[in-house]
């Protein structure tokens, strides 16, 4: 099991909930976050004073998978978010323990992504 | 021609209808602001203050002058420009100075203009924008107000319209059609749901303008006699019932009375008794209010399903709003209210007749001028943004500010030497 967590433009997320449903990925949860990547720093004027903007709008993604669907959120998140420029942001990928699913009590592959089939479905 | 007196008592209402009038055109900025998503939440209310700017200018130049000097049947001449011959003295026709007559109308042609930014926020250059309204409000408005008030070809042919049927709801309406298809949808459009960001905004914009149509309406008078009273009631009395038919509209479609379609129904009720406010009687104001919803309700409703982008409907509210009041006026006009003229109910046909070629010519020329004009335009300066700059935002992009920032990750940028300075 794997926590895959995707930084990217705000106005790319709806691209990457396009990717991840058809990516058979129906489990995930979404944040707005700020940050900064290396992208040009944008200045904004408000009378006399001038500012620069240091950190970006972005939404971060998480989805909790099982061991098979890793490369297929991964390549949901890369193929929705990707516009070529600087500051379409990152994907982490890191272990996950244990999961719940608070409704039925499931516990770990059963409460990861697949969510219809359970995990003998994807493979 | 006999000399005037000036009447203290219109010229004081009058004064105050320009100011109400003037207060709409941010009040439409609002409706507007709230209708479009955060991130293009001041260009969109820009293009509204733009209008301000631009449009006064524009007027005192030359537009008042060929919608209101001596001209042929199409368009004034240039008596009036720069103010030429616009002073303390009466308005002919009326008890009002000069003066007063020209703010009060340019009121009108500055909120036009800026009805049309609705067919193409979110996407519009803002430089581009203003070049548009700029020679929109030579090119188009002075010519439609000097065909119903300017002693045009259509109010020689008894054509009635109180307060700007032709010139500023059809025309804006219109307009925003040609506009929007010269300029193109959104990108987003039809790929997400563009949704309104503020809907409280939006209910109070609407709110907003009620308040000033007292004085559009009221004010079209020119005076405080019967026409401007009976204009001032109905301008109370169509909108009310607008709104009540739209909730039961709302109703029949979703079970649900919705506030984005409450603010709707008010500006669909206003602009629906702004040709005929003076025309008819309270009773029939009421009666125009309640069909005027019908047509425009089913318009909105239909229109996002096509690929027509023509984003916060001003064909809808206005174009279609605004021709129904003309129409209207043609069937229900009442000599014993106006003094003016019957329509075909009270026996007078023709009437009914003038009004429907104006349905037809004011929105064809409105239509036709604005396509040009952009079409124009675009062959030299961009006509929008960017894609990827569409998709960040109109307010980063174009202004450089944001509508809802805070302070977080903004860097003060300081010069060396008053960096030094505050250190010492």
């Amino acid at each position: 099991m794997k926590l895959v967590i995707g930084i990217v433009r705000p106005e790319k997320a709806n691209d990457v909930l396009e990717a991840l449903y058809r990516a058979h990925i129906r489990g995930f949860s979404l944040m707005r976050v700020q940050g900064h990547g290396g992208e040009t720093e944008r200045v904004e004027t408000y009378r006399g004073t001038t500012v620069k903007m240091a950190l970006a709008e972005k939404v971060r993604f998480e989805v909790a998978v099982s061991d098979e669907f890793v490369q297929s959120a991964i390549d949901a998140l890369c193929d929705g978010a990707r516009t070529g420029e600087v500051g379409d942001g990152k994907v982490f990928v890191v272990d996950l323990e244990h999961a719940v699913r608070i409704r039925t009590g499931e516990a770990d592959l059963f409460a990861v992504t697949p969510v219809d089939d359970g995990p003998e479905a994807a493979t | 021609m006999t000399v005037t007196q000036i009447s203290s008592g219109d010229t004081a209402w009058m004064m105050v209808a320009t100011a109400l009038v003037l207060m709409m055109t941010p009040a439409l900025g609002l409706f507007y602001a709230g209708l479009v998503r955060s991130k293009n939440t001041l260009n969109t209310f820009m293009m509204s203050i733009g209008a301000l700017g631009v449009v006064t200018i524009t007027w005192a130049l030359v537009g008042y002058s060929l919608a209101f000097s001596k001209g042929d049947g199409f368009v004034g001449g240039f008596h009036n420009v720069f103010l030429e011959h616009v002073g303390f003295g009466a308005q002919h026709g009326t008890a009002i100075p000069q003066l007063v007559f020209f703010a009060f109308e340019a009121s009108f042609c500055i909120i036009t203009a800026a009805l049309i930014s609705g067919a193409v926020v979110e996407r519009m250059r803002f430089s581009t924008f203003l070049v548009f309204i700029f020679l929109w409000s030579i090119l188009i408005y002075p010519v439609l107000a000097h065909w119903v008030w300017g002693g045009g070809w259509l109010e020689t042919h008894g054509t009635l319209d109180f307060a700007g049927g032709v010139p500023v709801e059809m025309a804006s309406g219109f307009s925003a059609l040609a506009a929007a298809i010269a300029v193109g949808a959104r990108r987003d459009y039809g790929r997400l749901a563009l949704l309104p960001h503020n809907t409280v905004f939006v209910l109070l914009g609407a709110g907003l303008l009620w308040f000033g149509w007292f004085g559009f309406n009221g004010g079209s008078g020119l005076s405080t006699g019967h026409s401007s009273v009976l204009a001032f009631v109905n301008t109370l009395l169509a909108p009310a019932c607008t709104l009540v038919v739209w909730f039961i509209l709302d109703l029949l479609r979703d079970r649900k009375i919705t506030a984005v379609g409450a603010a709707t129904a008010i500006v669909v009720g206003a602009v629906g008794i702004t040709p005929a406010a003076g025309f008819i009687s309270p009773t029939f104001a009421m009666l125009l209010g309640a069909l005027a919803a019908l047509p425009s309700y089913a318009f909105i409703l239909w229109r996002p399903r096509t690929r027509l982008d023509e984003s916060l409907d001003v064909l809808g509210a206005h174009g279609l709003a605004g021709m129904t009041g003309i129409l209207f006026i043609g069937l229900f006009a009442e000599l014993s209210w106006n003094g003016v003229s019957n329509g075909l109910v009270f026996g007078h046909p023709a009437q009914l007749g003038w009004q429907a070629v104006a349905a037809i010519a004011g929105p064809a020329y409105a239509f036709v001028g604005t396509f040009v004009i952009i079409k124009l335009l675009g062959l030299v300066m961009p006509l929008r943004v960017a894609a990827l700059d569409e998709s960040i935002g109109m307010d980063v992009i174009e202004h450089g500010e944001q509508a809802y920032t805070d302070s977080e990750g903004a860097i003060l940028v300081i010069s060396d030497t008053f960096q030094e300075s505050i250190r010492r």
